[in-house]
């Protein structure tokens, strides 16, 4: 399995026909527009443009470490991910190795899961869009899993049984399915304005073309947040590969007859956590619009 | 200008805080008003581009501390026309040990046109600590377009993230968006940390905590606990062991009006 430069998973992760529920979630834009704030193209522009500047770059930075963490591990270490290769080299003794510490090194992720679930709620003050973030994920690792099957994806699933935030399923998702960490990055990006455009269609009832076109404006802006994030992921990907995934290989490449993931994952350092400088963008009227929709009579999206 | 203030407090006779160490740093000049009790008196015009300053606060185990402010914080551009805009920054770090109980509620920080400036807030809780934490940013004074401004918290109670929020103010299309500020002037939040029961910072706070871990109140926290809402302002229960107030409002009278609703009802919670 090698992967071009660009890989065609990505294209089936950010469909919005992948059957893993995104659609009946709107980002906020129906509690926007019952409050009267997106009432037509250029207030649903303002709204998607002020949405991927703040939680779109944060789910895209969180996947982008969500699928360097699971991408050395996957088995497809071809991933190509330049912070993947990083992570292939270093302690690693050969391929055949590499596909032996697969399990292993899943096994050893379980911390890093964890950790990196604890640093997307610490981002999100909002219940109502932690609740939303965790549905989503839920629904996408059980599907990912089917299409996608991988020793780390089951060990998300087992990390985080309350179901992982989103984009971190999603980045897991595209870790398994051999993206790189910017591919993830930027399908966590697309996702984050492309819910909420296409609620807005329906609920609006704007031409589908123009909202097309609001969203092709800012490719160039979902594309600068896959890079900024990917760049935000680096040093914490560093930390983690010297503190879970090297040791993980380790004990895997000694004792390869050795179920690893029967011990117990190593503990990350407690206080200085790999993620902690990743951005944090608050967004506080989506924070307040969320719990808005959560009251709201009647709704068409869950969220 | 380049200064960094710190404030500590320990433990003393009877049970009483008393202030361990209080160095001012003009312009943050540090003044004692009762026990415990700490306002920050701004005693140079800023900050201003180019300025560096920095508060350390340790808040020792057991004992409990109060922070206010006189006047609110107007941050203004550096020298001159002409010249590249440089940045000030305000770096607060504050450890708030077990036990312990800090309340940090200074007068709001108003970013004067043109200004680009740099506010960092870390904060570090023991598991049963207890904080009040509010923090008010205006966009502008009155008629004025606002100043440019990072700001970042991050709140790490007994190890595990708590809180991390970031706001970015003076790109008017981002400002306006009706998902981040929308038409509001000033964004403000206020962070409830701690076991449940009295506010922080205040005498009555009990001097140890509960017994419980901290394990045991992100699992209580989590799912069981619904916002509360109101105009413009609701009551966040974190994952963790805390509650967000956030508000957005026009002005920053009307701020805090909504600021201290949510505060009241998130003590209640």
């Amino acid at each position: 399995m090698s992967a071009p430069s660009l890989n065609a998973a990505l294209l089936l992760l950010a469909d919005s026909r992948l059957p893993a529920g995104g659609h009946g979630h709107s980002g906020g834009a129906e509690a926007a527009i019952a409050a009267g704030t997106v009432r037509d193209l250029p207030t649903l522009a303002a709204f998607l443009r002020g949405r991927l500047a703040t939680s779109g770059l944060v789910s895209a930075c969180l996947a982008a470490a969500a699928c360097a963490l699971s991408a050395p591990a996957a088995g497809s270490g071809t991933a190509s991910a330049p912070a993947g290769d990083d992570a292939g080299e270093r302690g690693m003794p050969s391929p055949a190795a590499r596909g032996r510490a697969a399990a292993g090194v899943a096994g050893g992720l379980l911390g890093g899961w964890t950790e990196l679930d604890a640093e997307a709620d610490a981002r999100t003050a909002s219940p109502a869009q932690r609740e939303a973030s965790r549905v989503q994920g839920r629904l996408l690792l059980r599907t990912a899993r089917r299409i996608w099957p991988s020793p780390v994806l089951d060990g998300l699933a087992e990390a985080v049984p309350e179901g992982a935030h989103h984009p971190i399923a999603l980045g897991a998702a595209a870790g398994a399915a051999g993206c790189a960490p910017e591919e993830a990055a930027l399908a966590a990006a697309y996702t984050s304005v492309t819910g909420p455009a296409t609620a807005a269609v329906r609920l609006l009832g704007l031409d589908p073309v123009a909202v097309h076109r609001l969203l092709a404006d800012l490719a160039p802006d979902l594309e600068r947040t896959a890079s900024t994030a990917t760049a935000a992921v680096t040093p914490g990907l560093e930390q983690t590969v010297s503190t879970v995934i090297a040791p993980g290989l380790e004990r895997a490449a000694t004792a390869p007859s050795a179920h690893t993931a029967d011990s117990p994952p190593p503990s990350p350092a407690p206080t200085a956590s790999a993620w902690a400088e990743l951005p944090a963008h608050s967004a506080p009227a989506l924070d307040l619009l969320a719990e808005r929709h959560l009251r709201a009579g009647l709704r068409l999206f869950v969220s | 200008m380049t200064a960094r203030a710190v404030l500590a407090t320990a433990p003393g006779p009877g049970g009483r805080t008393v202030l361990a160490t209080m160095s001012s740093a003009p312009p943050i000049t540090l003044r004692r008003t009762g026990p415990g009790q700490v306002y920050l008196v701004s005693t140079a015009a800023g900050p201003l581009g180019g300025d560096d300053l920095a508060l350390d606060i340790d808040v020792a185990p057991g004992t409990v501390l109060d922070v206010r402010s006189v006047a609110s914080t107007l941050v203004l551009p550096g020298p001159g026309p002409g010249s590249a805009p440089e940045e000030s920054s305000m770096t607060v770090t504050a450890r708030v040990g077990a036990g312990a109980s800090l309340r940090f509620a200074p007068e709001p920080t108003v970013l004067a046109a043109g200004c680009l400036h740099r506010m960092t807030v870390r904060l570090e809780l023991a598991p049963d600590a207890r904080v009040f934490w509010r923090e008010e940013i205006v966009f502008g004074r009155y008629g004025e377009a606002s100043g440019r401004c990072r700001s970042r918290f991050d709140a790490v109670a007994g190890g595990l993230p708590l809180l991390r929020q970031e706001f970015t103010v003076g790109d008017p299309a981002i400002d306006a968006s009706p998902a981040v500020y929308g038409d509001a002037r000033c964004v403000g939040s206020t962070l409830i940390a701690g076991p449940p029961g009295a506010a922080a910072g205040h005498p009555q706070t009990p001097r140890t905590g509960g017994g419980r871990t901290s394990d045991s109140l992100s699992a209580g926290g989590r799912r069981t606990r619904e916002a509360i809402l109101g105009d413009g302002w609701a009551a966040l229960p974190l994952a963790g062991p805390g509650i967000l107030v956030s508000a957005l409002a026009l002005d920053a009278a009307e701020l805090r009006r909504r600021l201290e609703r949510g505060e009241t009802e998130a003590l209640s919670l």
